[in-house]
């Protein structure tokens, strides 16, 4: 599905990830785990072509996107949930996802509503004034309406209450149920062992670890290390 | 009626009138220029040259078509179209790779072009005045307030304010497109990481914003003599009716507007040798009290 390799990314003139590869394949749900400016955030600005990578190729679905512009990623089938939620704060929440519709995609605002249902009681209030949780919810709704068959998920749990990130995780277990797959990165690794399968470990812009859930588990000197944990 | 006129004097009201005709001028033209600065972010000084430039087409067609009432209808449809099509050749052929620059070079850049417009203009139109004659339907005067004439016309241009302010209220606010455009004016990136190819969205927003100049151009043609030059007072006070209104706030240019359209006919009234100063008196003490603009501004 999405295919990482050697990627180079700066912002300006500062070296921001060195020779990061990662892969996701089909129907997979893998982490980016690290700490805070570790790099995370750039690798998933990244693959979505916000800030491509200087050096290195970026596939997705066979395909090199390597410099592709964003919104035409988001027609080949990738979405993207940016970790400071950027919902349209002046827009309602329908309206929010009304304008990330792809006419081409078998999503639509009422398989929004049934998934999140929570979303339907707050159609008509502005996307600025609801709680962070519920931009969440919004932010990932909004890349769902796009019709992903890749979602890039930018530390959904970051700022929530400890109640609703479990909500959260079922509701992203839920979207690996529908056959998405997702790059998930997060820094509350707990939270994301309950979600993933395998994870790439980032640390100062380099991946420092990858392996299954299990190999994860049992090294103590990379969550000791990177993740603190 | 003789109830109100013991308060208020029937040339007080028809002042109130003349002013209010001048804003709806001044607010189609200021919408436009606010829509484009909030959306797209560029303070576009040849704004006030597209006005000149719809006001010159809207000489031509009318010129025409006989100087009649087709001449004047169609000069109303096509003059904007018109304009409209300049600024697309413009956008798509120099704006869209100027987006990311800071705004000192985007303002030169604009100014630049409105040079080349007015050169443009006296090359095309020539240096002479000209007129444009108002159509048959509006010419003459209704009598209001006692007996006082006003102008036909300028009922016509009364009323035209409200269905072009109500037009780009549905617009912005019940269109994919105006809903697209006001996330777009907080967070461009985010627009496009959602599937929106911005490109587009800023390429409409710019046409139409320049549309409703050429509109504002075609409008006024009939009431002034169309000439070189109307474009520099115009574009200033269209970004002072913008800055004292909220920037990118098309409610904010209404009533920017108003402020500035009925200062300047009431100013006459008072103290008619300096009228044209009471609208400047207006903006800054507006600056002072709320230097951001009136209403909330989308920068």
């Amino acid at each position: 599905m999405l295919n990482v390799k050697n990627i180079h990314t700066y912002y300006g003139l500062s070296h921001i990830l060195f020779d990061v590869s990662l892969t996701v394949s089909e129907g997979e749900v893998v982490g980016l785990l690290g700490r805070n400016g570790a790099g995370k955030s750039t690798t998933m600005r990244s693959i979505m072509g916000l800030t491509p990578p200087k050096e290195g190729t970026i596939t997705f679905k066979g395909e090199d996107v390597t410099g592709k512009k964003p919104f035409l990623l988001v027609r080949d089938g990738m979405g993207y949930v940016p970790d400071d939620r950027r919902v349209f704060a002046d827009l309602t929440v329908d309206d929010n996802l009304e304008i990330a519709y792809q006419k081409s995609k078998e999503w639509n605002k009422e398989r929004i509503y049934t998934i999140f249902p929570a979303l339907t009681y707050m159609k008509t209030r502005r996307a600025g004034n609801l709680s962070g949780g519920e931009q969440q919810m919004l932010t990932i709704a909004r890349a769902l309406m796009n019709g992903p068959d890749l979602l890039l998920l930018d530390e959904p749990t970051e700022g929530l209450a400890p109640l609703i990130v479990r909500d959260l995780e079922e509701q992203i277990l839920k979207l690996k149920d529908a056959g998405i797959s997702i790059l998930l990165s997060e820094q509350n690794v707990r939270s994301a062992l309950r979600m993933i399968s395998r994870a790439y470990v980032i640390d100062e812009g380099a991946i420092r670890f990858s392996g299954t859930v299990a190999e994860l588990e049992a090294n103590e000197e990379v969550k000791k290390k990177y993740l603190m944990v | 009626m003789d109830f109100i006129y013991s308060f208020i004097s029937p040339g007080f009201l028809s002042q109130i009138l003349v002013g209010l005709s001048r804003t709806v001028i001044l607010f189609i033209v200021a919408s436009g220029l606010s829509l484009i600065l909030g959306v797209l972010r560029i303070p576009n000084v040849f704004h006030g040259s597209l006005y000149m430039i719809g006001a010159f087409m809207s000489y031509t067609i009318s010129v025409a078509f006989g100087g009649g009432d087709t001449g004047f209808w169609l000069a109303l449809i096509g003059a904007p179209i018109g304009v409209a099509l300049i600024s697309l050749v413009i956008e798509r052929g120099l704006f869209q790779y100027l987006y990311e620059r800071e705004h000192l070079m985007l303002i030169l850049f604009t100014f630049a072009i409105s040079l080349v417009f007015g050169d443009l203009v006296k090359l095309v139109w020539g240096a002479e005045y000209k007129s444009v004659p108002v159509p048959q339907v509006f010419q003459g005067f209704v009598s209001l307030f006692g007996g006082l004439p006003f102008p036909k016309y300028n009922t016509f241009l009364l009323f035209m304010g409200p269905v072009v302010a109500f037009a780009l209220w549905l617009l912005v606010t019940k269109t994919k497109m105006g809903k697209i455009s006001q996330a777009a004016a907080v967070d461009r990136e985010m627009v496009g990481a959602v599937g929106i190819n911005v490109s587009w969205v800023f390429a409409t927003v710019f046409v139409i914003g320049c549309l409703l100049a050429g509109l504002g151009g075609a409008l006024v043609a009939p009431t002034v003599s169309v000439t070189l030059g109307m474009d520099h007072s115009l574009i200033m006070e269209g970004f002072l009716i913008v800055i004292i209104g909220g920037l990118g706030n098309i409610w904010g240019a209404l009533l920017g507007a108003l402020i500035f359209g009925l200062t300047q006919s009431l100013g006459i009234l008072i103290w008619p040798q300096f009228g044209i100063v009471f609208p400047y008196c207006a903006v800054i003490v507006v600056l002072l009290i709320r230097p951001t603009g009136l209403l909330k501004s989308t920068w």
